[in-house]
């Protein structure tokens, strides 16, 4: 037991830090420090969601349906997915067009209707006033079991105590929602220190409940599995069949499902943080993962301590209270004033948010526009109205707070946490039809919405809050009968199984038939009676079509006004400072000064009635703007020319975009074909200055012993028959060289004329042997030709294969010792269905960095003895043209010193390759090898 | 006691040429096949003149030029380079290297022996 004084105290105290960082919050935002552009704290202040119910009550629910509590944190956490379609365009139309809450939203898509706001207005004080009571009696009652635990039933003499803390915690919550609450008439300018406030608390909360949650999970039990143990051996428990059991069935955790899903976006309090209060769309993204996470991690615990609870007290002390019960049964004091604080922090976070919600729906949807229809208020009038809208907003908050409290003193008490809060579920869940509907369908009109709102609430009305008045005994004997037997005994018309359908609980039946109600009468009249005057098919179409136009070029007015018209107008609510600033910038936005007397371009008018939107409600701002502005408003039809002229600009632009990607694409392509060209181009003139390196090269040895044999008449005979050998052999070369630079530029441009017949590659080698025998001869060199296979047909030109045969003789006995040279021709079977013709010398060998280009033109080995004729540098490429072309390939293996062995496989003729009517074509191949080893570069 | 001239080329019937022509002129003559064996005999003993190919295996001409340009002993020493390579810029290329001549292949022999006088003040 705690002293009430130190209860007193605590609570004083958390409520200063709250009062201070509010205000420090605010402060830094003044200075341009915000602490809410950041998308932690945008996450936690919509942890907001979770109020005092979840502290206490989650507990209270898990002991009488096990898992059924986690359905009101899965509905949030599956529309959280759905966060960045809905919320994100709720939050870009809101910011757009200044709207500041549900009801605002409302009124403002189905044609700025007053009668639409005012009504969506009252159902969301209907929705939070008991919500408002709810969070009250939690903090009242668990103030009075941290006093008097273990004694929880209290006695009619703690009734002066108890209406005095819950009335102190008002008047608290008063002051707090008036302070950072009305410190700006314009209801969209954002309340820092409140958001920031509201997420401090939800951090508490949080650490408060995971440390009863250890506590109990890990202190009084040994973990878990200990806790789950000793619950499943308990008989009181196993009746229950808390984890197996479905109460209500599936379509009671559906409805619940639905129903939490929307209270997430509908809840006023909801709608405040999460639309009016966002300050960056992308914050978005961050909160549809983390605060998912929140929800997860705040409901950890709930059933250890529902089953903690159960083991310890049983009966004996009531459920929603076992947070607290739990530490001080074990003289955890100071654990238990903790817990207090986290849910006090609930309640207060929840209430403040609310009650500023309300409030400026209450003020911009009802209360000006009630206003606006006096004379006193009409337009002629110079008086400074924004004192007025503040003040009228300061007293709507404490007329909310009073009602809560009002409800909270006559029958809060007598139900569960739970159920008061799933009646103002099913009461904001009024708003989903027409906001969700009016979203994504132009075709929902003004008279549906009016019409499903209506149905919607009175349903509501009937269905659960005239039952919950009569179970408070409110209404006398008609609130017995109404429970028992239906309205003066009409037994369809009971309350709670409205005809007949009895199967649900009150409130999945409530949700059903409201809803059912308001989805009908609003599909139904919209398809039914379809006509909608200018201003909502306007607004229709600017809400469902938001993310295609551009704001700035929405114009509705074509009637005249002038600046200083508007200006005053403004001025009477924003203040004369801050309007003539405001005309001020637009003239600066349109190039010039304006001046009062001028006409005001559309554009401003337009921009001035966004700006009362924010101050006074959307209604309330047309109804102003309508009354100074001489002349109507432009049609539909106007409107969508001027924003049709737009996105035809927009498509224009868009069309101008693709072209010049398309123009860039082919830029780009234009030039790696450039570069491959280039390429090309490069290879041909290494090519030139090859062939023209290798020419020049014998040419001047001839010219050089030409000359000298000319200069040199009287020379010996051996010398001069030295020369001239020298002279003969170098010309040899010379057209040798000619010769096959001619090969190579036929086989590359194309091998169209080439004969394409079988040829027995094995008599071919035989006919090349023979063909070259005077080389061998010369040099006395052995060459021995061996045929292994009969079957040695292949495909191909006789010429070419003949030359490629020749070319690998020569080369062969170019790199052997004269007298010593040994040299094989093979022909044999290849891989797969290939035909082999190998050469093999027992020349010096290749080393393996010669065995990698010997096959590139010109490329010439490098240590060659000196005195040797060298090659032209062009045979083994001439090779491997021809079997490339042949389909074939060709390769060398060889060991530095041991030779060397040239190979070269060709298809054998009639397998697959004997449909074939033509051979490889070079250009294409040379063409596919340069962009391949363009595009590695 | 007569000038000598180092001939260095891959191709041994243009050595063959160079040598007989420079002997012919009254010079001593040795020779080299590549760039390796060029700088070898340059270690040895230094030449009065080294008559240069460019395109050889094993460093080509014009990096056994830099080497004779960057070591301080045979920086004085005339190189003449003798090439195939007949365009502009490989001429420049050569006489950036460091060559005081540069003859391109295939050369009229005259022209050779009256280079080599010229570049040793004859």
């Amino acid at each position: 037991m705690l002293a009430p004084w130190v209860v007193v105290l605590a609570s004083s105290l958390y409520v200063a830090l709250l009062f201070a960082i509010a205000y420090t919050a605010d402060k830094l935002g003044d200075r341009g420090h915000s602490l809410v552009n950041n998308p932690y704290v945008y996450t936690l202040s919509i942890a907001v969601y979770c109020t005092a119910w979840t502290f206490y009550g989650s507990v209270g629910l898990a002991t009488e349906s096990g898992l059924a509590f986690l359905t009101i944190y899965l509905g949030p956490t599956l529309m959280a997915l759905l966060w960045w379609v809905v919320l994100r365009k709720i939050v870009r139309i809101s910011k757009l067009y200044r709207l500041t809450s549900v009801a605002d939203f409302i009124a403002a898509r189905y044609g700025k209707s007053m009668q639409l706001g005012a009504l969506a207005a009252i159902i969301a004080l209907f929705g939070t006033t008991p919500y408002i009571a709810l969070q009250l009696q939690a903090v009242s009652s668990s103030f009075d079991v941290l006093l008097n635990f273990p004694q929880t039933q209290l006695d009619g003499s703690g009734w002066w105590l108890l209406e005095d803390k819950a009335l102190y915690v008002v008047v608290l919550l008063a002051l707090f929602t008036i302070l950072f609450g009305t410190r700006h008439i314009d209801a969209t300018e954002r309340l820092e220190g409140m958001v920031v406030a509201v997420a401090f608390e939800s951090i508490v909360k949080l650490v408060a409940f995971l440390a009863i949650g250890i506590f109990v999970t890990f202190i009084l039990f040994s973990g878990p599995f200990e806790l789950f143990r000793q619950a499943a051996a308990d008989p009181r428990i196993q009746e229950l069949e808390l984890l197996t059991s479905l109460p209500g069935g599936y379509g009671s955790w559906i409805a619940m499902l639905a129903l939490s899903a929307l209270a997430i976006l509908f809840l006023p309090r909801q709608w405040q943080v999460s639309v009016v209060e966002n300050v960056d769309e992308a914050h978005i993204r961050t909160a549809s993962w983390l605060f998912p996470l929140y929800l997860l991690v705040i409901n950890l615990f709930v059933l250890p301590i529902a089953l903690a609870g159960m083991i310890y007290f049983g009966d004996w002390v009531p459920a929603d209270t076992y947070v607290l019960a739990l530490p001080l049964a074990h003289d955890q004091n100071a654990l238990g004033l903790l817990v207090y604080i986290g849910g006090f922090s609930a309640a207060t976070g929840m209430a403040i948010v609310a009650t500023i919600a309300v409030a400026i729906m209450i003020s911009n949807d009802i209360v000006v526009p009630a206003l606006l229809r006096l004379r006193r208020f009409s337009s002629e009038q110079r008086g400074d109205l924004a004192r007025l809208v503040v003040t009228i907003r300061r007293v709507v908050i404490c007329a909310i707070l009073a009602l809560g409290y009002l409800y909270y003193l006559l029958i809060a008490d007598l139900f569960a946490l739970v159920s008061i809060g799933l009646i103002a579920f099913v009461a904001v869940a009024q708003f989903a039809p027409p906001v969700l509907l009016g979203l994504f369908w132009k075709g929902a009109c003004r008279r549906g919405a009016l019409a499903g709102l209506c149905g919607g609430f009175l349903i509501w009305l009937y269905t659960l809050l005239l039952p919950s008045l009569a179970e408070a005994g409110v209404l006398g004997h008609f609130g017995l009968v109404l429970l028992a037997d239906g309205p003066f005994g009409i037994e369809w018309l009971h309350p709670h199984a409205l005809f007949g359908l009895g199967d649900f609980d009150p409130i999945a039946h409530a949700f059903f038939w409201s809803m059912l109600v308001n989805l009908s009468l609003l599909i139904g009249l919209s398809l039914l009676r379809p006509q909608q005057t200018d201003i909502e098919r306007i607004q229709a179409a600017l809400f469902v079509d938001v993310f295609l136009r551009s704001e700035r070029d929405a114009r509705f007015w074509q009637g005249s006004a002038t600046v200083g018209d508007l200006q005053n107008l403004l001025a009477r609510f924003l203040g004369y400072e801050r309007a003539s600033a405001i005309v001020h910038e637009h003239g600066e936005y349109r190039g010039r000064r304006l001046s009062e007397t001028e006409q005001a371009h559309p554009e401003l008018v337009h921009h001035i009635e966004r700006l009362l939107a924010g101050s006074i409600g959307a209604a309330s701002a047309r109804v102003m703007v309508s009354s100074i502005v001489k002349g109507e408003a432009l049609s539909y039809e106007g409107v969508m020319e001027i924003l049709d002229a737009t996105s035809r600009a927009i498509e224009y632009s868009r069309r101008l975009e693709q072209k010049s990607w398309q123009l860039e694409k082919a830029t780009r392509e234009l030039r790696d074909a450039n570069e491959r060209l280039k390429e090309v181009d490069q290879l041909k003139d290494e090519f030139v200055s090859m062939v023209s390196h290798e020419l020049r090269t014998p040419l001047t040895s001839i010219r050089a012993f030409g000359e000298i044999l000319l200069n040199n008449p009287e020379m010996d005979t051996g010398q001069r028959r030295e020369f001239l050998e020298v002279v003969v052999r170098e010309s040899e070369r010379l057209t040798r060289l000619i010769n096959q630079v001619l090969d190579l530029s036929k086989i590359e441009s194309g091998s169209s004329e080439w004969q394409l017949e079988e040829v027995d590659l094995g008599r071919l080698a035989r006919e090349a042997a023979e063909a070259t025998q005077q080389l061998f001869t010369d040099r006395n060199t052995r060459l021995e030709v061996v045929i292994e296979s009969e079957q040695t047909a292949v495909k191909g030109d006789p010429d070419r294969l003949m030359q490629l045969v020749i070319n690998l003789l020569s080369n062969a006995s170019k790199f052997t010792e004269p007298d010593y040279g040994e040299i094989e021709l093979r022909v044999g079977d290849g891989h797969g269905d290939t035909v082999r013709l190998a050469v093999t010398d027992n020349g010096p060998g290749i080393s393996a960095e010669d065995q990698q280009r010997i096959f590139d033109k010109f490329h010439q080995v490098s240590d060659l003895q000196a005195g040797k004729p060298k090659g032209s540098g062009l045979g083994l490429a001439i090779c491997r043209l021809i079997t490339d072309a042949h389909w074939g390939r060709i390769w060398v293996e060889s060991e530095p010193g041991a030779g060397a062995t040239f190979s070269c496989e060709l298809p054998r003729a009639g397998g697959e390759h004997s449909t074939l009517t033509g051979f490889v074509d070079f250009a294409e191949r040379n063409a596919a090898r340069l962009s391949g080893s363009g595009a590695a570069r | 006691m007569s000038r000598e001239i180092l001939i260095v080329d891959d191709e041994a019937n243009i050595v063959l040429s160079l040598q007989f022509l420079m002997r012919q002129s009254g010079y001593t003559v040795r020779t080299a096949e590549d760039g390796e064996q060029a700088l070898a005999a340059l270690r040895e003993h230094l030449p009065d003149l080294v008559l240069l190919d460019v395109m050889m295996p094993r460093r080509d001409g014009y990096e056994v030029c830099q080497q004779i340009r960057q070591t301080p002993e045979w920086s004085h020493l005339p190189v003449i380079m003798l090439t195939a390579k007949g365009r502009e810029v490989e001429r420049e290329k050569g006489l950036a290297m460091g060559a005081d001549d540069y003859i391109t292949k295939p050369f009229a022999t005259q022209e050779v022996v009256d280079v080599v006088r010229r570049h040793l003040g004859e």
